[in-house]
């Protein structure tokens, strides 16, 4: 990474590697303050605000920024020094950014649930208004003037009355010495003066990615180096029976195969085992993972099937479950509703697939073990290798590289420590490769989930009863053996804090084993409870006669905040107050009128077109999504447009926000249309593209309009938000259009005749 | 066995197993980490290269066959075209992740070379085979049509 090629002095402590291509990883732990006496910004809101830890100047008047989350294309990098330059006063093209390693000195790095400017708005600002400060103070000392009549601008402190100004860069030294100042005694910039926070700023990675340049986990290259890949179990938890590698030993450039420890349940992050082949080069080791003739106890995850499965879990939400948030009384309200309206849903498993499959470098010296890998939770990994290799945690450092998306997959670091066994058993430096076949049969899946939602209208077609069933293997069965009930934290996800002004309301959760690797993936279970939850709105909407976008805005009802905690739930918020982040629903209505009136929503349509809408709150953003489709007599479909509001409270950068609409969006439509993993007898049955399918160029919608509402609420998260409403708007446009209505995702099998069921529209 | 080949210009001198793909020669071999390695059987388009200009898949191509023929990856694509794509990328932040667009560029420069202003059915005949995970398609598009306006 070229913005990391040069190597600090002084204060901190660096760790560099200089490889035989030239290529400079340096990374940054950023060092305590030099100044005697230590931070007193150690403890601000969002954790160390010490400047020290993210941001040097040097003498050449670059501002060097350490960014501790991981870039994986949602810009936080630009984000990150966005924050920083702006209460630095720092001029914008000086700003260099480097990647953090893991360390617990960051605070939380853990680059997933929508948080990193969420939780390190505040306290970034502070690091730059304390070092700004600092700055000013070592200038007005040099002058002989009050602190105060001293102003930092664009890379300067300046002294108007005396028309003076000195650089940062020559202040940079001094300024170091000088104590850290109290929270107190920070002056943030007022939001009328923002010259970097709210604006479309360029991004920082870009102009780089265009050249192809930069170091993802894929491109670490060490000295000797040897890649290896591994042929895992089939199954979860099976068990290497016999292995024979003579012809793998045949193949020029095979080095050795490594065979690993069979890991017990729970799965956590270690190691799946199997047999590692390691080669002085990625297709050597490919070829002779090819030619490993193994067999393999299947182990208990054998009896695996999908489709017997669905069926398992779609009869757990016939029945009463376990109430976990209670309005009313929703059975006597059924009871006595004018009419009953019932529906059954069904996402399956998905897979994150980012593009850059999982890969770790790792080399050892002596006990100590250095990781270079694309990771969202750089701390997690740290834990997982020491866990594995039974080492210290400060023997390990996990370096930080970009990574080629991520979706939640790279924030399970089984992939890093595989790498620190491997190495430490062939006694060389190792990149760890996973291929795309890997990839897609030994995740970390998004849950499969059956949910049953049913309602009771009055004579006025007004929703009077509201309960909502969900069962899903569960998350926490990848951590502790057994596990088959849905956590709170997976509730909060779109069905514990459901906003519907509905007298009664119910929440009820079934059990379910998992037989495969659960994991979290881009808005997890908010994906399919809101699928469900914005389907039925609609199919509410069709029930009373109402127009859909007036019924949910009827059932979203008055402006209020809504509190799950008082009925029954156990709600967290995403890790924010509810005081600081409310559920405002007139936040949620605010966003859905906007992608209606953007969308042009009563607007007569040609036939065969349809239109469908559907809002959500996640991370606690707002997002409401207008699709409109077209359906033709064969049962072709066109998403003809896309129309997304976000409030995202404040949002760092607009341009970028809009990004993570559109991409996020997409992300949904792609996994409604097409996304499914299926397992036959305990082994997944997609290995690759096109099989698991993702949405291509000629599939995306050629036309999408998005608003970013102006705000000054605290900011809210980006990345996850934009995916839950689309598919739900997709389906109920395609309701609209032609009458089908889906409650079994994906719409399309994988016949790939992408032909919708429909018998008659009308052209 | 030795086999030269020329990429971006220059020739290189590797001794591979001539059915290796293209792709770990230039990413193993001449450390040319630019292009990616996406699937591995030409369904992603992450690797895509120029071969005497025109785009190919490098995981699918033995590098036997480059032989005596031109490369070009991300790292060496130049000219007029070139410059209005890239321009076009960054103008537009057409990058999420950036590690599929390698090949995004690739086969861009690849359609406007061929077509100088394509339609969106040109663009979707020619992007379909690049897989976007971060699904920048929308801007991907909106990039291709404003370099075609900026290529001389």
């Amino acid at each position: 990474m070229s913005e990391t090629t040069k190597t600090r002095t002084g204060v901190g402590r660096r760790n560099f590697l200089v490889t035989s291509a030239s290529l400079i990883l340096g990374l940054t732990l950023g060092g305590r303050n030099a100044a005697a006496g230590g931070s007193p910004l150690t403890k601000v809101r969002g954790g160390d605000a010490s400047p020290d830890l993210f941001i040097e100047i040097r003498a050449d008047e670059t501002v060097e920024i350490t960014c501790h989350r991981s870039e994986m294309g949602q810009q936080v990098w630009t984000a990150m020094a966005q924050i920083i330059a702006e209460e630095l006063e720092a001029d914008w093209e000086r700003v260099r950014v480097v990647q953090a390693v893991g360390h617990p000195r960051y605070g939380d790095q853990n680059t997933d649930g929508s948080r990193s400017v969420r939780y390190n708005f505040h306290r970034l600002r502070v690091a730059g208004g304390a070092l700004r400060t600092m700055l000013e103070r070592t200038a007005a000392k040099r002058w002989k003037v009050a602190p105060s009549s001293c102003r930092a601008v664009l890379g300067k402190v300046t002294h108007p009355a005396t028309n003076r100004s000195i650089s940062f860069g020559e202040l940079a030294a001094d300024a170091r010495a000088q104590p850290i100042p109290t929270e107190g005694e920070i002056v943030l910039k007022k939001r009328a003066d923002w010259r970097y926070i709210t604006k479309p700023v360029k991004s920082l990675t870009v102009p780089r990615i265009v050249r192809g340049e930069g170091t993802f986990g894929m491109d670490v290259q060490l000295p000797d180096m040897l890649v290896a890949v591994i042929a895992r179990p089939p199954r979860v938890f099976g068990k290497l029976k016999r292995v024979d590698d003579s012809q793998t030993q045949l193949v020029s450039g095979v080095v050795e195969t490594v065979v690993l420890d069979t890991p017990t349940p729970p799965a956590h992050f270690q190691p799946l085992g199997g047999v590692a082949v390691v080669a002085r080069n990625t297709w050597a080791a490919l070829q002779g993972r090819k030619l490993l003739e193994l067999e393999w106890e299947a182990g208990p995850n054998a009896s695996y099937d999908s489709e017997t499965y669905a069926q398992e879990l779609m009869a757990k939400v016939r029945e009463p479950g376990e109430v976990r948030r209670k309005r009313g009384d929703v059975a006597a309200a059924l009871e006595s509703a004018a009419e009953r309206v019932a529906a059954e849903y069904y996402v399956p498993h998905l897979a994150h697939s980012p593009i850059e499959p999982p890969v770790a470098t790792a080399k050892w010296d002596g006990d100590e073990v250095t990781c270079w890998a694309c990771v969202q939770a750089p701390q997690a990994a740290r834990k997982a290798v020491a866990r594995v290799c039974e080492i210290p945690e400060d023997n390990v450092t996990i370096n930080v590289t970009w990574l080629g998306g991520g979706f939640g997959r790279k924030s399970k670091p089984d992939f890093v420590a595989e790498a620190a066994v491997v190495a430490r058993a062939v006694q060389a430096p190792v990149k760890l490769v996973w291929t795309r076949e890997d990839d897609l049969t030994h995740g970390y899946y998004h849950a499969v989930s059956a949910q049953r939602l049913e309602a009771g209208l009055d004579a006025e077609g007004r929703c009077v009863a509201f309960l909502h069933r969900t069962a899903f293997p569960v998350i926490d069965s990848t951590f502790e053996a057994g596990a088959d009930q849905p956590s709170w934290g997976e509730l909060r996800l779109g069905a514990s804090d459901t906003p519907f002004a509905v007298p009664n309301l119910q929440l009820e959760t079934g059990r379910a084993d998992a037989h495969l690797r659960i994991g979290w993936l881009r808005s997890v279970c908010n994906i399919y409870h809101a699928f469900a939850v914005q389907s039925f709105v609609a199919e509410l909407a069709h029930a009373a006669r109402r127009d859909p976008k007036d019924y949910l805005l009827t059932l979203i009802g008055p402006p209020r905040h809504v509190d799950p905690n008082k009925e029954g739930a156990e709600y967290d918020n995403y890790g924010s107050s509810l005081d600081d982040y409310p559920i405002d629903t007139a936040r949620l209505a605010a966003v859905t009128t906007t992608a209606a009136a953007m969308a042009n929503w009563a607007r007569p349509l040609p036939n065969g077109h349809g239109l469908g809408i559907a809002a959500h709150r996640s991370f606690t953003t707002y997002v409401a999504t207008v699709v409109e489709v077209a359906v033709d007599e064969e049962g072709r479909l066109a998403i003809v447009g896309v129309w997304s509001a976000m409030d995202a409270g404040t949002v760092v950068n607009t341009n970028h926000a809009r990004t993570q609409l559109e991409g996020g969006t997409l992300f949904g439509l792609s996994n409604a249309l097409y996304g499914e993993i299926t397992a036959k007898q305990g082994i997944v049955e997609q290995h690759n593209f096109p099989a698991w399918r993702v949405m291509r160029m000629n599939e995306a919608p050629r036309h999408m309009e998005t608003t970013i509402i102006e705000s000054d609420a605290p900011p809210g998260g980006i990345g996850e938000p934009p995916t839950p409403p689309a598919a739900p708007a997709l389906t109920n446009a395609i309701f609209a259009a032609c009458g089908l209505r889906i409650r079994r995702l994906p719409i399309f099998g994988p016949d790939r005749r992408d032909r919708l069921a429909v018998k008659g529209v009308k052209q | 066995m030795k086999l030269t080949i020329e990429v971006n210009g220059d020739r290189h001198d590797v001794d591979v197993d001539p059915e290796t793909p293209l792709l770990w020669v230039l990413r193993d071999e001449l450390r040319l980490t630019g292009t990616k390695y996406g699937c591995g059987v030409a369904q992603c388009g992450a690797c895509t290269v120029h071969v005497d200009g025109r785009p190919r898949r490098a995981c699918v191509t033995p590098v036997r066959s480059v032989v005596d023929k031109r490369v070009t990856t991300i790292e060496g694509v130049s000219g007029p075209t070139a410059d209005a794509v890239r321009n076009a990328w960054v103008s537009i932040d057409v990058p999420q992740c950036g590690y599929c667009q390698s090949g995004q560029i690739m086969t861009a420069v690849a359609l406007l070379t061929k077509l100088r202003r394509p339609s969106d059915d040109d663009i979707d005949h020619a992007m379909s085979g690049n897989i976007c995970r971060c699904a920048t398609y929308l801007r991907i598009r909106r990039a291709i049509h404003q370099a075609a306006g900026d290529a001389k």
